[in-house]
Protein backbone atom coordinates (compact mmCIF):
# COMPACT_ATOMS: atom_id res chain seq x y z
CA UNK A 1 0.00 0.00 0.00
CA UNK A 2 1.04 3.67 -0.57
CA UNK A 3 2.11 5.28 2.18
CA UNK A 4 0.61 8.73 3.42
CA UNK A 5 0.70 11.05 6.39
CA UNK A 6 -1.58 10.31 8.83
CA UNK A 7 -3.04 13.96 8.66
CA UNK A 8 -4.68 12.57 4.75
CA UNK A 9 -6.48 9.54 7.06
CA UNK A 10 -7.49 12.57 9.42
CA UNK A 11 -8.89 14.48 6.85
CA UNK A 12 -10.12 12.50 4.67
CA UNK A 13 -12.54 10.74 7.48
CA UNK A 14 -13.89 14.04 8.15
CA UNK A 15 -15.06 14.42 4.21
CA UNK A 16 -16.19 11.00 4.84
CA UNK A 17 -18.10 11.75 8.05
CA UNK A 18 -19.61 15.06 6.79
CA UNK A 19 -20.51 13.23 3.38
CA UNK A 20 -22.45 10.51 4.72
CA UNK A 21 -24.61 13.24 6.39
CA UNK A 22 -25.41 14.63 3.21
CA UNK A 23 -25.37 11.41 1.52
CA UNK A 24 -28.33 10.50 4.06
CA UNK A 25 -29.94 13.93 3.91
CA UNK A 26 -29.97 14.05 0.16
CA UNK A 27 -32.16 10.69 -0.07
CA UNK A 28 -34.23 11.73 3.03
CA UNK A 29 -35.14 14.94 1.23
CA UNK A 30 -35.78 12.94 -2.56
CA UNK A 31 -38.82 11.25 -0.22
CA UNK A 32 -39.63 14.63 2.15
CA UNK A 33 -39.05 17.77 0.21
CA UNK A 34 -41.02 19.60 2.73
CA UNK A 35 -38.76 19.00 5.81
CA UNK A 36 -37.23 22.48 6.69
CA UNK A 37 -34.89 21.11 9.16
CA UNK A 38 -33.65 18.34 7.21
CA UNK A 39 -32.65 20.97 4.48
CA UNK A 40 -30.93 23.31 7.00
CA UNK A 41 -28.73 20.60 8.36
CA UNK A 42 -28.34 19.75 4.73
CA UNK A 43 -27.21 23.38 3.54
CA UNK A 44 -25.33 23.57 7.38
CA UNK A 45 -23.11 20.56 5.72
CA UNK A 46 -22.72 21.90 2.43
CA UNK A 47 -20.60 24.49 4.19
CA UNK A 48 -19.06 22.04 6.09
CA UNK A 49 -18.07 19.96 3.23
CA UNK A 50 -16.55 22.87 1.19
CA UNK A 51 -14.52 23.52 4.38
CA UNK A 52 -12.58 20.31 4.57
CA UNK A 53 -12.50 19.85 0.84
CA UNK A 54 -10.24 22.89 0.41
CA UNK A 55 -8.27 21.91 3.74
CA UNK A 56 -7.44 18.49 1.95
CA UNK A 57 -6.88 19.32 -1.60
CA UNK A 58 -4.62 22.09 -0.51
CA UNK A 59 -2.41 19.19 1.26
CA UNK A 60 -3.36 16.22 -0.99
CA UNK A 61 -4.36 17.58 -4.43
CA UNK A 62 -7.69 17.05 -6.17
CA UNK A 63 -10.76 14.97 -5.21
CA UNK A 64 -12.33 15.93 -7.87
CA UNK A 65 -12.00 16.49 -11.98
CA UNK A 66 -13.28 17.92 -15.08
CA UNK A 67 -13.04 21.33 -13.44
CA UNK A 68 -14.92 20.80 -10.14
CA UNK A 69 -11.32 20.89 -8.53
CA UNK A 70 -8.45 23.23 -8.68
CA UNK A 71 -4.73 21.89 -10.52
CA UNK A 72 -1.77 21.95 -9.50
CA UNK A 73 1.58 22.39 -12.17
CA UNK A 74 2.07 19.97 -13.02
CA UNK A 75 -1.33 18.41 -13.69
CA UNK A 76 -1.72 16.64 -10.10
CA UNK A 77 -5.23 14.95 -11.09
CA UNK A 78 -3.98 11.86 -12.03
CA UNK A 79 -1.61 11.47 -9.00
CA UNK A 80 -1.36 8.12 -6.49
CA UNK A 81 -2.66 7.28 -4.33
CA UNK A 82 -6.00 5.91 -5.73
CA UNK A 83 -8.38 5.14 -3.40
CA UNK A 84 -7.75 1.48 -3.04
CA UNK A 85 -3.87 1.55 -2.74
CA UNK A 86 -4.41 3.44 0.58
CA UNK B 1 -23.03 13.68 -16.43
CA UNK B 2 -21.58 11.85 -13.66
CA UNK B 3 -18.45 13.27 -11.86
CA UNK B 4 -15.87 10.43 -9.89
CA UNK B 5 -14.22 11.97 -6.42
CA UNK B 6 -11.24 10.34 -5.79
CA UNK B 7 -12.46 8.64 -2.27
CA UNK B 8 -14.20 5.90 -0.93
CA UNK B 9 -18.02 6.58 0.82
CA UNK B 10 -16.36 4.55 3.67
CA UNK B 11 -13.01 3.55 5.16
CA UNK B 12 -11.80 0.12 3.75
CA UNK B 13 -9.57 -1.66 5.90
CA UNK B 14 -8.31 -5.56 5.20
CA UNK B 15 -6.79 -7.36 8.33
CA UNK B 16 -5.27 -9.78 6.49
CA UNK B 17 -4.31 -11.39 2.73
CA UNK B 18 -7.68 -13.61 2.90
CA UNK B 19 -8.46 -14.60 -1.12
CA UNK B 20 -11.39 -17.01 0.63
CA UNK B 21 -13.03 -13.92 1.53
CA UNK B 22 -12.56 -12.30 -1.74
CA UNK B 23 -14.12 -15.39 -3.42
CA UNK B 24 -17.27 -14.82 -1.27
CA UNK B 25 -17.14 -11.12 -1.55
CA UNK B 26 -17.40 -10.92 -5.83
CA UNK B 27 -21.15 -12.28 -5.05
CA UNK B 28 -21.78 -8.32 -4.06
CA UNK B 29 -19.76 -7.04 -7.28
CA UNK B 30 -21.23 -9.17 -9.94
CA UNK B 31 -23.42 -11.28 -8.40
CA UNK B 32 -27.65 -11.34 -9.23
CA UNK B 33 -28.39 -8.95 -5.76
CA UNK B 34 -24.81 -7.03 -6.05
CA UNK B 35 -23.76 -3.61 -6.50
CA UNK B 36 -23.42 -3.23 -10.24
CA UNK B 37 -27.12 -5.04 -10.56
CA UNK B 38 -27.86 -2.78 -8.36
CA UNK B 39 -26.58 0.62 -9.74
CA UNK B 40 -27.55 -0.54 -13.40
CA UNK B 41 -31.10 -1.68 -12.27
CA UNK B 42 -32.13 2.19 -10.98
CA UNK B 43 -30.09 4.12 -13.33
CA UNK B 44 -32.11 2.36 -16.38
CA UNK B 45 -35.53 2.34 -14.29
CA UNK B 46 -35.25 6.45 -13.83
CA UNK B 47 -35.82 6.61 -17.45
CA UNK B 48 -39.36 6.10 -17.71
CA UNK B 49 -40.16 6.57 -13.70
CA UNK B 50 -42.81 9.18 -12.07
CA UNK B 51 -40.43 12.37 -11.90
CA UNK B 52 -41.77 12.17 -8.43
CA UNK B 53 -39.24 9.86 -7.68
CA UNK B 54 -36.67 10.01 -10.62
CA UNK B 55 -34.29 12.06 -8.14
CA UNK B 56 -34.47 8.84 -5.50
CA UNK B 57 -33.31 6.58 -8.29
CA UNK B 58 -30.88 8.57 -9.36
CA UNK B 59 -28.95 9.16 -5.87
CA UNK B 60 -29.34 5.24 -5.21
CA UNK B 61 -28.47 4.56 -8.51
CA UNK B 62 -25.19 6.99 -8.06
CA UNK B 63 -24.39 5.54 -4.42
CA UNK B 64 -24.23 2.14 -5.34
CA UNK B 65 -21.85 2.92 -7.80
CA UNK B 66 -19.86 4.04 -4.75
CA UNK B 67 -20.45 0.33 -2.85
CA UNK B 68 -19.26 -0.90 -6.06
CA UNK B 69 -15.93 0.87 -5.83
CA UNK B 70 -15.68 -0.46 -1.76
CA UNK B 71 -16.13 -4.46 -2.91
CA UNK B 72 -13.89 -3.62 -5.32
CA UNK B 73 -11.02 -2.15 -2.66
CA UNK B 74 -11.74 -4.94 -0.10
CA UNK B 75 -11.46 -8.33 -3.10
CA UNK B 76 -8.16 -6.24 -4.08
CA UNK B 77 -6.71 -5.21 -0.88
CA UNK B 78 -7.32 -9.28 0.00
CA UNK B 79 -5.83 -11.05 -3.33
CA UNK B 80 -3.28 -8.58 -3.97
CA UNK B 81 -0.66 -10.47 -1.25
CA UNK B 82 -1.90 -13.89 -2.30
CA UNK B 83 0.31 -16.60 -3.64
CA UNK B 84 -0.55 -18.60 -7.13
CA UNK B 85 -0.92 -21.66 -4.36
CA UNK B 86 -3.10 -19.16 -1.88
CA UNK B 87 -5.52 -18.45 -4.69
CA UNK B 88 -5.81 -22.10 -5.59
CA UNK B 89 -5.93 -23.35 -2.14
CA UNK B 90 -8.77 -20.46 -1.89
CA UNK B 91 -11.05 -22.34 -4.88
CA UNK B 92 -9.64 -18.97 -6.90
CA UNK B 93 -7.81 -21.20 -9.60
CA UNK B 94 -10.54 -21.16 -12.34
CA UNK B 95 -10.23 -17.62 -11.33
CA UNK B 96 -6.83 -17.21 -11.61
CA UNK B 97 -6.49 -19.03 -14.98
CA UNK B 98 -8.89 -16.50 -16.51
CA UNK B 99 -7.80 -13.01 -14.81
CA UNK B 100 -4.70 -13.47 -13.19
CA UNK B 101 -5.35 -11.02 -9.77
CA UNK B 102 -7.76 -8.30 -12.07
CA UNK B 103 -11.24 -8.20 -10.78
CA UNK B 104 -14.20 -9.49 -12.58
CA UNK B 105 -18.14 -9.08 -12.87
CA UNK B 106 -18.98 -12.75 -12.04
CA UNK B 107 -20.56 -13.94 -8.77
CA UNK B 108 -19.26 -16.32 -5.93
CA UNK B 109 -19.64 -19.54 -8.20
CA UNK B 110 -17.60 -17.76 -11.15
CA UNK B 111 -20.89 -17.46 -13.39
CA UNK B 112 -20.19 -14.03 -15.18
CA UNK B 113 -22.57 -11.14 -14.42
CA UNK B 114 -25.87 -10.86 -17.05
CA UNK B 115 -28.29 -8.04 -17.16
CA UNK B 116 -30.86 -11.52 -16.57
CA UNK B 117 -30.46 -10.43 -12.86
CA UNK B 118 -32.24 -6.78 -13.74
CA UNK B 119 -35.59 -6.24 -14.27
CA UNK B 120 -37.69 -3.01 -15.83
CA UNK B 121 -40.92 -3.73 -16.49
CA UNK B 122 -42.33 -0.12 -17.04
CA UNK B 123 -45.04 -0.16 -13.95
CA UNK B 124 -43.75 1.80 -11.17
CA UNK B 125 -45.11 -0.25 -8.54
CA UNK B 126 -43.68 -2.80 -10.20
CA UNK B 127 -40.71 -1.38 -10.74
CA UNK B 128 -40.10 -0.30 -7.18
CA UNK B 129 -41.12 -3.85 -5.81
CA UNK B 130 -38.19 -5.37 -7.69
CA UNK B 131 -36.56 -2.59 -6.14
CA UNK B 132 -37.27 -3.05 -2.91
CA UNK B 133 -36.76 -7.37 -2.74
CA UNK B 134 -33.29 -6.26 -4.89
CA UNK B 135 -32.27 -4.08 -1.56
CA UNK B 136 -33.34 -6.97 0.89
CA UNK B 137 -31.88 -9.76 -0.82
CA UNK B 138 -28.27 -7.74 -0.66
CA UNK B 139 -28.86 -7.17 2.85
CA UNK B 140 -28.94 -10.81 2.97
CA UNK B 141 -25.84 -11.61 1.40
CA UNK B 142 -24.41 -9.21 3.36
CA UNK B 143 -25.24 -10.85 6.44
CA UNK B 144 -24.31 -14.62 4.92
CA UNK B 145 -20.47 -13.06 4.25
CA UNK B 146 -20.53 -11.59 7.67
CA UNK B 147 -21.47 -14.67 9.00
CA UNK B 148 -18.83 -16.44 6.96
CA UNK B 149 -15.57 -13.68 7.63
CA UNK B 150 -13.47 -13.76 10.43
CA UNK B 151 -11.96 -10.72 9.28
CA UNK B 152 -13.08 -6.95 11.85
CA UNK B 153 -11.78 -4.61 9.46
CA UNK B 154 -13.66 -6.47 6.44
CA UNK B 155 -16.58 -6.69 8.74
CA UNK B 156 -16.80 -2.99 9.88
CA UNK B 157 -17.31 -2.33 5.89
CA UNK B 158 -19.47 -5.13 5.38
CA UNK B 159 -21.55 -4.04 8.04
CA UNK B 160 -22.02 -0.34 6.93
CA UNK B 161 -23.23 -1.88 3.39
CA UNK B 162 -25.64 -3.71 5.20
CA UNK B 163 -26.45 -0.52 6.68
CA UNK B 164 -27.00 1.02 3.24
CA UNK B 165 -29.03 -1.81 2.12
CA UNK B 166 -31.63 -1.36 4.94
CA UNK B 167 -32.12 2.57 4.36
CA UNK B 168 -32.35 2.23 0.47
CA UNK B 169 -35.30 -0.33 1.00
CA UNK B 170 -36.82 2.22 3.22
CA UNK B 171 -36.53 4.87 0.93
CA UNK B 172 -37.93 2.80 -1.82
CA UNK B 173 -41.01 1.75 0.18
CA UNK B 174 -41.53 5.47 0.80
CA UNK B 175 -41.42 6.05 -3.02
CA UNK B 176 -44.38 3.23 -3.56
CA UNK B 177 -46.30 5.51 -0.75
CA UNK B 178 -45.72 8.58 -2.59
CA UNK B 179 -46.74 7.24 -5.67
CA UNK B 180 -49.77 5.90 -4.20
CA UNK B 181 -50.84 9.18 -2.80
CA UNK B 182 -50.52 10.97 -6.03
CA UNK B 183 -52.65 8.41 -7.85
CA UNK B 184 -55.10 8.43 -5.20
CA UNK B 185 -54.89 12.55 -5.81
CA UNK B 186 -55.81 12.11 -9.71
CA UNK B 187 -58.86 10.24 -9.07
CA UNK B 188 -60.57 12.73 -7.02
CA UNK B 189 -60.04 15.22 -9.89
Amino acid sequence: MKQVPAEYYQLMEQLQAVDFVLVELTLYLDTHNDDLEAINQFNHYVKERKRIKKAFESQFGPLQQFGNSYSGHPWNWDDSPWPWQI
Amino acid sequence: MWIYEKKLQYPVRVSTCNPMLAKFLIEQYGGADGELAAALRYLNQRYTIPDKVIGLLTDIGTEEFAHLEMIATMVYKLTKDATVEQMKAAGLDGHYADHDKALFYHNAAGIPFTTQYIQAKGDPIADLYEDIAAEEKARATYQWIINMSDDPDINDGLRFLREREIIHSQRFREAVEILKEEKGKKKIF
